[in-house]
Formats: C-alpha cells, sequence, structure tokens
C-alpha cells in the first residue's frame, strides 16, 4: 500500500504507479480462510477455563484473524509464480498484477508484526509468541519449504492451519492442554483428506505449476488410499471432545454424525473409478469437509453456549 | 520544480490513490480506538 503523489518524471517510470484498491489487499488477507481461523479460534477461546473480558477476547481474536491474513498475504507474495499458473489462484491480486509483490511482502511483514503485537498486550505473550509461531511456519517452513518439495506438504504445512483454536486458548489460559491439542488433530487430520480431495480434481492445475501434490506424485490411487486413511482417524478424533467430558452430548452426537458421513464420502472417493475424470465423490467430499469442520466447531461453540446457560441457571 | 515536469494522474489512478489513503485513514483511526480500548480493559481487569 503506497502513498504515491506527484514525482518528477525522470525520478519515477510512468507504469510505477499503482492502479490497486483496498480490496485488493483484502483479497491477500484470505477472507474465506480467515473466517474459518476466526471460528476455530473462537471455539478454542471459549472451550477454555478461564473467561476473559469479553472486549480482551474480542481484541484477541481480531489479532488471530489479522495474523492469519498476514500469513496468507506472504503466501501470496511468495507463490504468485504458481499461482499464475493455476486457474484457482490465477486471479489473485499479486499473478493479476493490481498488487505489486513489495507492496504485498510489506503489508504482509507490517500486518504480523501489528497481530503479534496486539495479542501480546490484550492477551498474553505466549499467546503472542505462538501466533508469531504460526505465520513463520506457514510463511517460511510450508509456503516457501515444503509446498514445492514434497507432497506431504500439506499434511506438515496443515499444522499451520491448525494452530488457531490452540492459540484461542492459550490467550485465555497461557497455556497449551491435551483439550487445545485435541482441538489442533481435528484440523491437522482433516486437511488432508480436504486438500488431497481437491487436488485429485485439480490435478492438471497442479501439474502444470510443478506443485508436487500427493497425485500427481504418487498416484490417484495412492492418494484415496491416504484419504480414507486418514479419514478412519479423523472420524473418532472429532468425537473425542466428547469422550474426554469437554463437549456435551449434543456434540457427541453431531460429531458421530458427521463422522460417519466424512467416511461415507471418503469411501465414494476410495472406489472412484481409476481414470474417472467427472471426480464427483472427490468433489462431494471436498464440499463435505468444509461442512464437517464448520458443523463441528460452531456445535463446539453452541454446547459451550449451552453449557454456560445451564451453570447460570443452576 | 515546473508544474509540467510533474506526472498528471489518470483519473483511475487518482481514485485508487484516493481509496487507498481513506482505507489507510480509517485503518489507523480503528488501531487508535482498539488500543485506547486494550488499555482501559486492562486497567479495568
Amino acid at each position: 500500500m503506497t502513498l504515491v503523489d506527484a514525482q518528477p518524471v525522470a525520478a519515477t517510470p510512468r507504469e510505477a504507479i499503482s492502479l490497486s484498491e483496498p480490496r485488493d489487499f483484502v483479497s491477500l488477507l484470505k477472507p474465506r480462510v480467515m473466517s474459518l481461523v476466526v471460528l476455530t479460534a473462537v471455539t478454542g477461546l471459549v472451550v477454555a477455563p478461564v473467561h476473559m473480558h469479553p472486549l480482551l477476547a474480542a481484541i484477541s481474536i481480531l489479532a488471530i484473524a489479522i495474523g492469519a491474513g498476514a500469513a496468507g498475504a506472504l503466501n501470496m507474495w511468495y507463490d504468485a509464480d504458481i499461482d499464475a499458473l493455476m486457474t484457482r489462484t490465477a486471479a489473485r491480486p499479486v499473478p493479476t498484477g493490481r498488487v505489486s509483490g513489495e507492496a504485498a511482502l510489506a503489508f504482509g511483514l507490517a500486518l504480523s508484526l501489528l497481530s503479534v503485537c496486539l495479542l501480546g498486550l490484550a492477551a498474553n505473550w505466549f499467546a503472542a509468541a505462538f501466533l508469531a509461531f504460526t505465520i513463520f511456519f506457514y510463511a517460511v517452513i510450508y509456503t516457501m519449504g515444503l509446498k514445492r518439495a514434497t507432497p506431504q506438504n500439506i499434511v506438515i504445512g496443515g499444522a499451520a492451519g491448525a494452530f488457531p483454536p490452540m492459540i484461542g486458548y492459550a490467550a485465555a489460559t497461557g497455556s497449551v492442554t491435551v483439550e487445545s491439542t485435541i482441538l489442533f488433530l481435528i484440523i491437522f487430520l482433516w486437511t488432508p483428506p480436504h486438500f488431497w480431495s481437491l487436488a485429485l480434481f485439480k490435478l492438471r492445475d497442479y501439474g502444470s505449476a510443478n506443485v508436487p501434490m500427493l497425485p500427481n506424485v504418487a498416484g490417484e490411487r495412492a492418494t484415496r488410499n491416504q484419504i480414507f486413511l486418514y479419514s478412519l482417524v479423523l472420524a473418532p478424533i472429532g468425537v473425542a471432545p466428547y469422550v474426554l467430558g469437554y463437549a456435551g452430548p449434543a456434540y457427541g452426537v453431531v460429531s458421530i454424525l458427521l463422522g460417519l458421513n466424512f467416511l461415507r464420502h471418503a469411501y465414494q472417493v476410495l472406489k472412484m473409478a481409476d481414470g474417472d475424470d467427472e471426480m464427483i465423490p472427490a468433489k462431494r467430499l471436498f464440499v463435505f469437509s468444509i461442512l464437517y469442520l464448520f458443523g463441528l466447531f460452531t456445535m463446539l461453540l453452541v454446547d459451550a453456549g449451552i453449557t454456560a446457560f445451564m451453570v447460570r441457571g443452576g | 520544480m515546473e508544474r509540467q515536469d510533474r506526472v498528471r494522474l489518470t483519473e483511475a489512478e487518482a481514485r485508487a490513490r484516493r481509496n487507498r489513503s481513506i482505507a489507510i485513514g480509517v485503518v489507523l483511526v480503528a488501531l487508535v480506538i482498539i488500543f485506547y480500548l486494550v488499555t482501559i480493559a486492562k486497567m479495568a481487569s
């Protein structure tokens, strides 16, 4: 984001004047990913046994959301070359030239610093350090390291997307516990089936950008097997908050139903015919996986609300 | 410096620059309010 004023012609090339609009910088924040981060971070904060001042809680969530957006901006800065080659990402602000790479980098770094400081001041410096590590993990470990190097990129890199509920929990308690680790595990184990189902029907996209996603390295059959195996582990972990006693029976029922449905979709992907060009089961699993995660975390929030209401009523 | 030596922004460039400037202004005001609220809430809790 630059404030360009009238400059001498000789010093500034004519084409250097930016046409970027504020909405282009909002796009750099990956708003849809941010909405998931907000939901999971709020859930982590709400299920924590320590209650924060509501205003400080809201500002902590804002800080975590800004941190996630900053990581997204840094990702779009570094990945502009491969984003331009994939249909899913070609319209992003940096590959289209609406925002320069330098502006995206500066925007991402500034927001990283702001979000970490804000969380440190509003909550505690342990949560702030955790947020800083998460931004580093996503922007450097995943984006610059793993993404172009290994087909296990999203397995390890998925940790970055799984940290927000732990950060929300840490904002309230200043610590990491089994409860917050379970929330981490749900997203961590959800990420591979979610992204690999996308990668199955966007195989050519990733191939043309030379990103080593599992389907174009190990093949479609191996990917379908891996999706099913991860789903087998994910479904029971999704029920763990109820089993461990920090979510009620309503969550238990919903998580079992969602888990069984996830397994059904994963099984249909497993049984998908070789060379199926339409990949309908993979598309259905991709869409359902988003509903699954939103469903689980929304239910945890509702459950925490019901529990709080009953405690006040009792 | 003579005025004709300076870049004349097109209408689109001027509009984009104005929108960016407004956005930066709004964000800065929001930050002032947020940091003020954090301070008050911290003092109260």
